[in-house]
Order: C-alpha cells, then structure tokens, then sequence
C-alpha cells in the first residue's frame, strides 16, 4: 500500500488507562490530509479530539497509549518509531503543534525571542546563533509582531500577540503539517477573527497542511477545506466542508449545526441536543450517539453504524444511511 | 408601553491601583482602572437586555454594581424607582430577594461540600425562611422549574455528579428559589459544550414568560446576544459605544467598532466570502484609556482631530437608537 497523502490515520486507538480500566478517548479513527490542505476537528469537550492530535506527535501523557492502527506521515508509518526518531525527525521539521492557550504555554521568564531561537538550536543544532536569532525576527515578522518586539518578555504581549508568536515558534523548523489545538478560544472575538485571519495566510504563502481542532464549527468554517465530525471517540462524520454544512447527514452533525446561532440567520429559538456525551469507560453500545438521537432505531443499540461514504469524498458512521 | 424595572444613570466604578511604597511616594497621584465610566440604560420588566463587549470591556462589573455586590464610585441604580445605592446594607438585604445573580463558571460557582439541597436552597435558609417543609416544596418545585426531573432523584447528589449543563441549571436554580424580578445572567453558557448551550438560554427565555423575570444578559458573543434580547449595549472600555435594538444592531451597525464586532464573528458556514474588515491591535488598558473617543486608537473611520480630542456624547440617531461616535453627531447626518 502507497499512502499519498502526507497524512494518513487508519484506524486510529487511543486509550487512557485509569484505576477503573480503559478510557477509550481515540477508538477506530480514519481520516486523510493532504499537502496544503487544512482539516478541521471538531466535537465537544471529552470527545478525543486533542487526543487525535497528541497521538499524531507521540506525546501522550502518562497513561495514554496508542493501542492500534496506523499513523502515516509521507508514506511511513510513525506509530512504531522510537522515541528519537520522532524527536530528530518528526515533531517541529514534520509536524509541529500550537496548544490550546497560547497565554500559558510561553516561558515566562525567557525572552520571547529567546524561546524561538531555542527552538530552532535544539532541533538544528548545526546552525549559527545570529542565523536562528535571524531566522526568529523573521518568523515573528511572517506573523505579524514587529520583529523588535524579539527582546520582550511574554507579559509584555497581549493575548493574541502571545498566539502568534506560538505560531511563529511552531514554523521555526518549516514543518509541513501544523496542528492548531483550539486557535480561537481563550481570545475576544476581533483578536480571535486576526489569528483566524494569520491562518489562512499562513496557508497560502507556505502551502503548509494543517489540522484545526476546535469545538466551533463557524471556526472550522472559516478556516479549513474539510472536516471530521468527532462524538465519543469515533468520527461520526467526514468530509468536505461545505457538503458537510449544506447537507449534513449525521443527526449529530445535524444538531451541532442547528445548535450555532448565525449572526445572519433570522431570530428563533435554539435547538438543543437533549442528554450529554456519554462516559467513555462504558460507551453506550452500538452507535454511541443514540441515547440522545432523535431517530434512534432498534438497531442502533445493537450494532455499531459502519463508516460509508454517501456521496464523493462525504462519509457517515449512522444506520440511517445504508450504503446507496 | 413595559415598566422600567431598572434604571442605571451614569453609573461608574473607578478601582484605585494598588501601588508600591516607592512608588506611591514618587507618583503623584492615585492611578484608577477606570472599569466603568459612566454608563446610562435602562431595562423593562419581562426583557433580556443585552450588555456585548470584549474582555475587560467592564460588562461584569457592571452587573455586579447593578447588584450592589461593590459599591460603585459614582452614579445611580434605580429599582423600581428606588435608589439602591444609598440604601443601608441592613435594608438592602430585602432587595437582594429580588435581584440575584446567575455565575459564568458552574464548575467554581457551586460548593463542592454542598448536596443540591443544600445549595439551592440556601438562598431562603440566608433570607431567614426556617419551616422546613416549605422549604422542601420550594426546593422541588424549583428543580421541576428547571427541568430537573424527578427532582428526587438530584436532591442529594453533590455537584461534581452533574453534567455541565446540569450544573448551570442548578445555578439558575438557585437564582430562581426566591422568586426574583431581576436577573444578571453572567455569560451563562460560556463554559458550556455547544450542543447543551441553547437549554440554558432556552430555560432563561422560559423564566421571562412564565414568571417576568427580568434579565441583564452579559455576553462576549454577539452572535447569542441576537438570539436571546430585544436591546443590547455594546461597550467598549468602559463606556457604551452603541444602544439600541439588537435586530437594528446587527444588521446596521453604526459605531466603527460594532461594525467591527460582528464582522469579526465567524459564520457556520463555509460558503460566504469573509469581508476582512478586521481592526489592529487589542484593546487598550483601562488604566490610561485613549483621549477623546476611547476607539479612536483602533478605528478605521477616524475622521480627524476631534476624534483625539472630543469625547462623544451617546445621541439618540434614529427610534431607541444611540451612538457615541463623531461620524454622527454632527447635525446634518
């Protein structure tokens, strides 16, 4: 088999373990990214998707263990590399990562600056100091800090500025996929529609592959081609973007989508998807949306709903959609 | 016509900044973060008034002057046509009954140590109600309120058994127990997963219609807001930059930054071109706020001088429509 995707996840299983057994936060996930393609993540919180993007750069917490399937990066499967290959090879030069609150994940008694050269040392060592402190200002310039601001201090940064320079560190070694882990949240709205902005430019000028894990769909709207749906664990529904929001298949999907209120849409009362997600020690059997689905059947809580494609490159895991 | 139920008239709250032994010797003066600064509006039984802004905007402070859980530094709050800012703490306890609070966070904003009981009802053990059988119905009644049902089956359990959403309504349990005519809804459903989000905001609209309940709904999310109230304030930096329907709001914006604000909310839908109209730069400090019109800094339709300058006055520029901004004071517009 020749992967020609830059990123292929087949099958993909992730459990925690805990005193009571296995949390299965990741079980049984496909999905594909291509070059220069940008894939959202989104579901609701405890759903797997940090989990998704922490198995595909090996840096599970304690506990956490890749137990099955298959991570292809550029034809290679990384799952059984070792600790240093990953180190030296993968994470920052193939695939680097923005975490989720970007206000805490720098030091905050380095030099902004600093930080970024130290990145870029540790993971090309060969290169000359005033080269990667060149190389830093740039990267700040590329994402809109005035390269000045190299010699400040993170709480000399407003939040969004903070972002950025995490953006900034994550293309110090030019990876080719970049896994932004909720982008949006933790800033005000006009700062958060800037760093969306910077993404989407990020994108074209570098022609860099990205992964968006958000649980706002309008986020993922906003920024990416195509998109997995994640409930539980699984991914209840893939594929491109806007077949994805014009004609959602999944009644989770479905609700998700009714539940966002569009500032363009006329005024109307919310929906809500009754019940919350369930408790990944003892997912419910069969599909593991249908204690809150609205069209539950007999058969949904005996047999788990395959992943079929219904239409090109749009696939759903649901017994309401047998395969056309 | 509705009743005013609150009237807010230039209210302000200037916290002083803490400041060194040093450095109070060689600074001149007190330095203040100029949290609110004169805000004026007013909200009628049986509405959800919006109150839409970014962090540090001072939307909170705002609901908690209202509620008199600070004391403001200037200014008025009327309820029902009293002043409640002069009022005694001893007295003050009564209108507490009638104006209570819903918190953003119901992972912080219940006791841990507390069953469901005991939490909900402690409003009325506070307010000195003793006969336990009343409390009991009170209790159980209020849960149904809030579609926790069978109520039996929650009573004794403790918080960190609940589901997020469960939690909020707990929150808003509690809010409800003492039969209040006046809300602060706190940016409610900001902790909340999306597809729970729209129970609790549907559970508010519910309290309005069935029992006039009155919201002060503070929210960061523009988007929320037009689905949840009939009029909206938007602020900025202490101030209220724009006011008036929240149907004519968002589909004219006037104020530069309204305009901004919404085309800044991103749309769940892939389809529609963003128009980039995206302001520079963060919001300034509230300790040192710009001259003149406090978004001048930031504003693509700076018009000159006046804008450094002048401080708008909030004028009324159409039906219940008010706008701080220079580009419409003038006269002829």
């Amino acid at each position: 088999m020749t992967p020609k995707a830059l990123l292929e996840v087949e099958d993909l299983k992730t459990y925690y373990q805990v005193l009571r057994g296995h949390v299965k936060a990741v079980d049984g996930v496909n999905f594909d990214v291509d070059k220069g393609e940008a894939m959202g993540l989104v579901g609701e919180s405890g759903c797997g998707k940090t989990t998704i993007a922490l198995s595909i750069l090996k840096i599970l917490p304690s506990g956490g263990k890749i137990e099955g399937g298959k991570i292809f990066f550029e034809g290679k499967d990384i799952v059984p590399f070792e600790e240093i290959e990953m180190r030296e090879n993968i994470r920052w030069k193939g695939i680097s990562i923005v975490f989720q609150g970007a206000m805490n994940a720098l030091n905050p008694v380095y030099k902004v600056g600093d930080q970024i050269v130290e990145a870029i040392t540790t993971h090309e060592p060969d290169i000359e100091k005033a080269d990667a402190e060149e190389r830093a200002k740039k990267l700040l310039e590329l994402v809109g800090v005035d390269p000045s601001r190299a010699n400040n201090y993170p709480h000399e940064f407003s939040g969004g500025m903070k972002q950025r320079a995490m953006i900034a560190m994550s293309l110090a070694c030019n990876p080719r996929l970049l896994i932004a882990d909720e982008p949006g949240t933790a800033l005000d709205v006009i700062v958060q529609a800037q760093v969306l902005k910077l993404l989407r430019e990020l994108r074209k000028k570098l022609n860099i592959a990205m992964i968006v894990v958000s649980h706002d769909l309008s986020i993922i709207a906003d920024t990416c081609d195509k998109s997995a749906i994640m409930y539980a664990g699984k991914i209840v529904e893939y594929g491109n973007i806007i077949s994805i929001f014009k004609n959602p298949l999944h009644p989770y999907t479905r609700g998700l989508i009714g539940a966002f209120p569009s500032i363009k849409a006329a005024k109307s009362r919310m929906i809500s998807i009754p019940g919350f997600p369930p408790d990944l020690l003892k997912p419910p059997a069969g599909c593991r949306f249908h204690p809150r689905c609205p069209y539950a059947m007999d058969v949904c809580n005996k047999q788990d709903p395959a992943f079929l494609p219904i239409e090109k490159a749009h696939y759903v895991a649901c017994h309401l959609f047998p395969k056309a | 016509m509705p009743e005013t139920l609150i009237k807010v008239e230039q209210l302000r709250k200037w916290f002083p900044v803490r400041m060194g032994f040093l450095q109070s010797i060689i600074s001149k003066r007190q330095l203040f973060v100029k949290a609110v600064d004169g805000i004026s509006f007013d909200i009628k039984k049986k509405e959800i008034f919006g109150l839409a802004g970014e962090s540090g905007s001072g939307k909170t402070t705002t609901g908690r002057l209202i509620l008199r859980l600070i004391e403001p530094t200037r200014g008025k709050v009327y309820f029902h046509n009293t002043d409640i800012t002069t009022i005694p703490d001893r007295e003050f306890k009564t209108y507490r009954r009638k104006m209570q609070i819903i918190f953003q966070d119901p992972y912080e904003s219940l006791n841990p140590r507390m069953t469901i009981s005991d939490i909900v009802s402690e409003p009325l053990r506070v307010q000195g109600f003793r006969n336990s059988t009343e409390i009991h119905e009170k209790v159980y009644k209020v849960l149904e309120d809030v579609e926790l049902t069978p109520p039996e089956e929650y009573i004794f359990r403790f918080p960190h058994e609940l589901s997020g959403g469960q939690r909020q309504r707990i929150g808003v349990a509690r809010a409800l127990i003492l039969n209040p005519e006046f809300m602060v809804a706190d940016e409610p459903v900001s902790m909340l997963d999306v597809s729970i989000r729209a129970e609790v905001l549907n559970l508010m609209v519910d309290m309005v219609e069935k029992y006039g309940v009155s919201f002060l709904y503070i929210t960061h999310d523009i988007a929320l807001a037009r689905h949840m109230c009939e009029r909206l304030a938007v602020l900025y930096l202490g101030k209220i930059m724009e006011k008036g329907p929240t149907e004519d709001i968002v589909n004219e914006p006037l104020h530069p930054y309204t305009k901004a604000l919404i085309a800044a909310v991103p749309l769940p839908d892939p389809t529609t071109s963003r128009v980039d109209v995206v302001i520079k730069g963060e919001i300034p400090s509230p300790i040192n706020p710009p001259s003149g019109c406090r978004f001048h800094t930031r504003c693509p339709e700076y018009i000159g001088d006046i804008c450094r300058t002048k401080e708008p006055a909030l004028v009324e520029v159409g039906k219940e429509r008010y706008v701080a901004c220079h580009l419409y004071s003038q006269p002829t517009k």
